[in-house]
């Protein structure tokens, strides 16, 4: 058995579950707003406002935020263990990787909190 | 016909070159393209390559040919030929020893790594272990594999990582003994597969299947294997 880490769950089952059900919450949210704003023909800011403060919106769009920071790193995690590895970059390989997934953690983490704050600011 | 080569000997050489032949193909015959090295071989014997059974049974002369892996013994030249020209490479992703030759170890590392062999605790019958016509069935499909490396020589994730991702031929014969009625360490077996690497670098973009000789299908292999992985993990 391969060891490892950096990725989400240490385990690939879960990590491919994860990927895949993160993928439909993402692609339930997208399809939802995508309708609201359809159907919503003259959308005013009032309209858009009382969408989000209700309890059911912000549960959603927090369950599509989490999706999308597991889903990003465990998409982002892959790219980074087959392109930045010793067989690409030689020594530097390690400190390269390792580089790019803080980077990544930062974003996503940043991402999260700041959505965070705007959801429950409404 | 033009037959342009892959030459390269790391005892001489300081790069890899790709060589030109000008071959007189016999008329109204449809040559091999093992055919055709020989006839590069009586003009030039320092071609290295490898052959051994010229009929696709022993898996030795596995190569590129104009960009597809596969075996030179039954790839017909009229199917590999394009514009006019005939292009061999050695399977990609694998370090070159010499022309044609490539180093295995990775591979047969990955195989060895599955433990390609039948595991049962429980006593042995005094005759043979026997299997009902129905679970023999289930390896169809999988004993057939002649470990070419056609497959796991076309694949990104095993080029990329093949000290850690099994690869379509590894694993379509991990595959091949989880689906074993008669094999006791279906458990264990998983365990070893489970990590993010060994199964699931394995994207299911399909260039096995493309260029599998015998026409086996790891990919759907890959699909059991993750299928019982699943209901073993949820």
């Amino acid at each position: 058995m391969v060891t490892n880490i950096t990725s989400l769950g240490r385990n690939g089952l879960y990590d491919w579950l994860v990927q895949r059900v993160s993928a439909v919450v993402l692609l339930a949210w997208f399809v939802f707003v995508g309708l609201f704003i359809a159907t919503h023909g003259d959308l005013q800011y009032g309209q858009w406002r009382d969408l989000f403060a209700q309890t059911w919106m912000r549960v959603f769009t927090l369950a599509a935020l989490l999706s999308l920071c597991a889903h990003a790193w465990i998409g982002l995690w892959t790219v980074a263990t087959d392109y930045l590895t010793k067989l690409a970059l030689g020594a530097f390989a390690t400190l390269a990787r390792l580089g790019f997934l803080l980077i990544v953690f930062a974003v996503l983490l940043t991402y999260l909190v700041w959505a965070v704050q705007i959801l429950w600011s409404i | 016909m033009l037959v342009s080569i892959y030459r390269y000997n790391p005892e001489t050489d300081t790069a890899p070159r790709m060589q030109d032949y000008q071959i007189e193909l016999p008329p109204g015959k449809d040559l091999m393209v093992l055919d055709v090295l020989q006839l590069v071989k009586d003009q030039d014997v320092t071609l290295a390559y490898r052959r051994s059974c010229r009929e696709g049974v022993c898996g030795s002369d596995g190569m590129n040919i104009s960009g597809m892996n596969g075996l030179a013994c039954i790839t017909p030249v009229s199917s590999a030929v394009k514009n006019g020209k005939l292009v061999l490479r050695p399977l990609p992703g694998l370090p070159v020893i010499r022309d044609l030759v490539v180093d295995m170890s990775a591979f047969y590392k990955q195989y060895e790594r599955i433990k390609p062999y039948l595991q049962n605790d429980e006593p042995p019958p005094t005759i043979e272990r026997l299997q009902s016509p129905e679970d023999r069935a289930k390896l169809e499909g999988l004993w057939e594999c002649i470990l070419c490396a056609c497959c796991s020589t076309s694949c990104p994730s095993f080029w990329w990582n093949p000290d850690k991702f099994v690869g379509p031929a590894g694993l379509l014969q991990a595959y091949r003994f989880l689906a074993d009625s008669r094999d006791t360490h279906t458990q264990q077996r998983l365990s070893e597969l489970e990590d993010p690497f060994s199964v699931f670098r394995c994207r299911g973009i399909m260039n096995c299947v493309a260029v599998c000789p015998k026409g086996l299908n790891p990919t759907r292999a890959i699909g059991h294997i993750r299928n019982m992985l699943l209901e073993r993990g949820v």
